[in-house]
């Protein structure tokens, strides 16, 4: 695949550091539309917090962030929604104690008259996307503790997908799900992918990263190693750029 | 069983048998809920039979003291809505109590000192301005606790021990200590007796204007429900829900309105209003007394904040997950300052009731009041853990220690340390048997 013209997303030189650890050190990555952009590195290489830097969680210390060639002003996760950043973390950020409908409209609430939130409209449509993502699904009314790693998932993706996401970032996505559910984020991920979305991929199992990215960006200690194309490259070159910073002929 | 409320009645693969939990999923209501009522039932059965064994004569049931109980729980019970969201979102507040202290001094300072050398006693802009100023002084100060938790990244349980001691003590120096007394005469009206209640046709008033807001609200959630065809209820349960809402509130205007003012009460009142008493006596109904409308306010007021709003929902999704909710985009500092400026209002509330009701300010007014206030919202139901809790299980909460406190005075053990020796094995209990509950529906 070749990238050309102004891409979705530019992160300029971006570094931040927390208590003098740098965590990200002067990384750049781009992210075209239509395009799958893999993540890698060990833990602590500093992937969930570059990518924070462009949700909102984090400001950066230094760098720039360009949307559609345009510099972006990222402070907070509500200035990243307004881009249509949308951000499925590790850690999933849903609120216990909340029904499926009332994490995936979070912040976001649909209300009627007299700015009175509308529960049965948000139930509703809650019902109706998550019955394309997830079938399965029926814990409408019980707070998602107590749903299953990927019913949580379904609602995480769901919020996502609701609000009209051009720039997706999965940050471990697969990383609590049987292979079942695996497969169906795998589904997904194409599906989005063909609908012209720009995805950020956090992965560690590296056939997925073959099988879904079209590029994958190698982290070690905050900076960046190499990006190659994913299809110019073998499983051995990745591991090897992961494992010890080794960058291959191919790598830019 | 599980919790009706949490189990969706559209899909039948997990229909479950038996009367009882058909009657449950078809009403849809909290068995939390019941479960805390079926404890205050079985508190005022328990202090009535008790009474009636002892001494031959069961008071507890009593219009009188039943009447007498609602009063005194509005302070507490006002202020346990608030201590919900505070400890929904994990915070606490010790300085409720002193609140109380110093707003109610300053007030009477205000309404016994100043305003009335500025427009005269009795004007009726003292006591409008006393509210005012006391309302406005508790959302001030809780907001700047707030700020400091937030901002300033001080824990709520050393800001508000701290606000407990400041408080108290600036509570004495408003008047060096000194009683102010008595309040303006309107303002007293806020704190119940026979004039400040709304009487019988009051109470009818408002029990019926109640009961077509029980109808409006049921109908409203049935229509919202079927335009978008979910979980919809059968017709019977509405029914049954509507029902036994109207019947409690008919009957609480029955109970109320069957509670009479006191002879000297009624012989005055007749004299200013050049009345005749008749030889078999004058019947005037209390009704509601106007502290209890006032909780009862707050309370209905605190429901849809909770239930209906944007401001609820966040509160609820700070308590669950901090720092998912700041990833949604809601601002947790500034929700921080919002709800303990809200508890602090609500303490200014609190504070208009009580020093009305003790027709004069002191500096040890709502000593201690905190506790009680906690207690009540954690016996309600309210989980320290955070993210869970609810504005009627706080009320309830409040009404199950009044209940406690006036019972033991009822059945002569009215010296404070037995008092406090049941309030306080009440609440370790409550708590006790919440956990039982929630392991048990999981
Ligand atoms: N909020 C934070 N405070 C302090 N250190 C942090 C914080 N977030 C991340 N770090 C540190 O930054 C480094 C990168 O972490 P992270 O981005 O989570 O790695 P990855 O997602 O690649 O596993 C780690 O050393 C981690 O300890
Ligand atoms: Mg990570």
């Amino acid at each position: 695949m070749t990238n050309t013209g102004t891409p979705l997303v530019e992160l300029r030189d971006i570094s931040i550091s927390f208590g003098g650890i740098k965590a990200v050190d002067h990384v750049s990555v781009n992210l075209f539309a239509g395009e799958v952009v893999g993540l890698l590195g060990h833990n602590g290489a500093g992937k969930s917090t570059l990518i924070k830097c462009l949700s909102g969680a984090y400001k950066a210390d230094s760098g720039e962030i360009l949307i559609n060639g345009e510099k972006a002003e990222i402070n907070n996760p509500r200035d990243a929604r307004s881009y249509n950043i949308e951000t499925i973390y590790q850690t999933l950020a849903l609120a216990d104690n909340l029904d499926a409908a009332s994490n995936l409209f979070l912040g976001r609430e649909i209300v009627g008259a007299g700015g009175f939130l509308d529960d049965s409209a948000m139930e509703s449509e809650t019902r109706k996307i998550l019955a394309r993502l997830n079938p399965n699904f029926r814990k409408f009314n019980v707070p998602v503790s107590a749903l299953s790693g990927g019913q949580r998932q379904s609602v995480a993706i769901a919020r996502a997908v609701y609000f009209n996401a051009k720039i997706l970032i999965m940050d471990e996505p697969t990383a609590a799900l049987g292979p079942q559910e695996t497969q169906m984020v795998a589904e997904l991920i194409q599906e989005l992918k063909k609908q012209g979305l720009g995805i950020f991929l956090i992965e560690h199992d590296i056939h997925s990263v073959m099988k879904l990215c079209d590029r994958a960006v190698v982290m070690k200690n905050g900076q960046r190693v190499g990006t190659v194309n994913v299809d110019e490259v073998t499983d051995e070159d990745i591991l090897g750029m992961i494992i010890m910073g080794k960058k291959p002929a191919k790598a830019v | 069983m599980s919790d009706s409320k949490n189990s969706s009645a559209s899909h039948s693969e997990d229909r479950r048998d038996g009367m009882v939990a058909r009657f449950l999923q078809g009403t849809e209501l909290d068995t939390r809920m019941l479960g805390m009522l079926g404890a205050l039932a079985l508190i005022w059965v328990a202090f009535h039979v008790y009474g009636y064994l002892s001494t031959g004569q069961g008071i507890f049931l009593s219009a009188r003291n039943l009447w007498n109980l609602s009063v005194q729980t509005a302070s507490i019970g006002i202020m346990a809505t608030g201590m919900v969201l505070v400890i929904i979102t994990r915070n606490i507040d010790l300085s409720v109590g002193s609140l109380i202290g110093v707003i109610g001094m300053l007030m009477g300072v205000l309404q016994v000192e100043i305003l009335p050398k500025m427009v005269g006693i009795g004007h009726p802009s003292i006591w409008i301005v006393t509210v005012i100023v006391g309302i406005i002084l508790g959302a001030v100060l809780g907001a700047f606790h707030g700020w400091l938790i937030a901002y300033r990244g001080i824990p709520s349980f050393i800001v508000t021990l701290g606000g407990l001691m400041v408080w108290r003590g600036a509570a004495f120096l408003v008047a060096d200590g000194k009683t102010v007394a008595p309040v303006d005469a309107t303002f007293a009206l806020l704190g119940g007796g026979p004039y400040g209640a709304v009487g019988a046709t009051g109470s009818w008033i408002v029990g019926v204007l109640g009961c077509l807001a029980i109808v409006w609200i049921l109908y409203s959630g049935r229509s919202a429900r079927q335009k978008h065809n979910i979980r919809l209820r059968p017709v019977w349960g509405d029914l049954v829900v509507g029902a036994l809402a109207c019947g409690t509130l008919i009957g609480a205007v029955l109970v109320v309105n069957s509670y009479p003012w006191p002879k000297g009460i009624v012989d005055a009142y007749a004299k200013a209003n050049n009345l005749t008493v008749p030889p078999e006596g004058l019947f005037i109904s209390h009704g509601f007394a106007i502290p209890v409308l006032i909780m009862v306010a707050v309370t209905i007021i605190m429901t849809i904040l909770m239930t209906r709003t944007r401001f609820g929902r966040y509160v609820f999704a700070i308590g669950g997950n901090p720092e998912a909710a700041a990833l949604a985009g809601i601002d947790t500092r500034w929700m921080t300052v919002k709800i303990f400026s809200l508890m602090g209002l609500l303490a200014g509330v609190a504070a208009i009731v009580s020093s009305a009701r003790l027709n004069s300010a002191t500096n040890a007014l709502g000593n201690l009041d905190e506790l009680y206030v906690i207690a009540a919202a954690v016996i309600g139901g309210t989980s320290l853990a955070g993210g869970v809790g609810t504005i009627y299980g706080a009320i309830i909460g409040a009404f199950i220690m009044g209940s406690l406190q006036t019972g033991m005075v009822l059945i002569g053990f009215g010296d404070g340390s037995y008092r406090s020796i049941v309030v306080g094995v009440a609440l370790v209990l409550a708590v006790y048997l919440d956990n039982l509950y929630r392991n048990y529906i999981k």
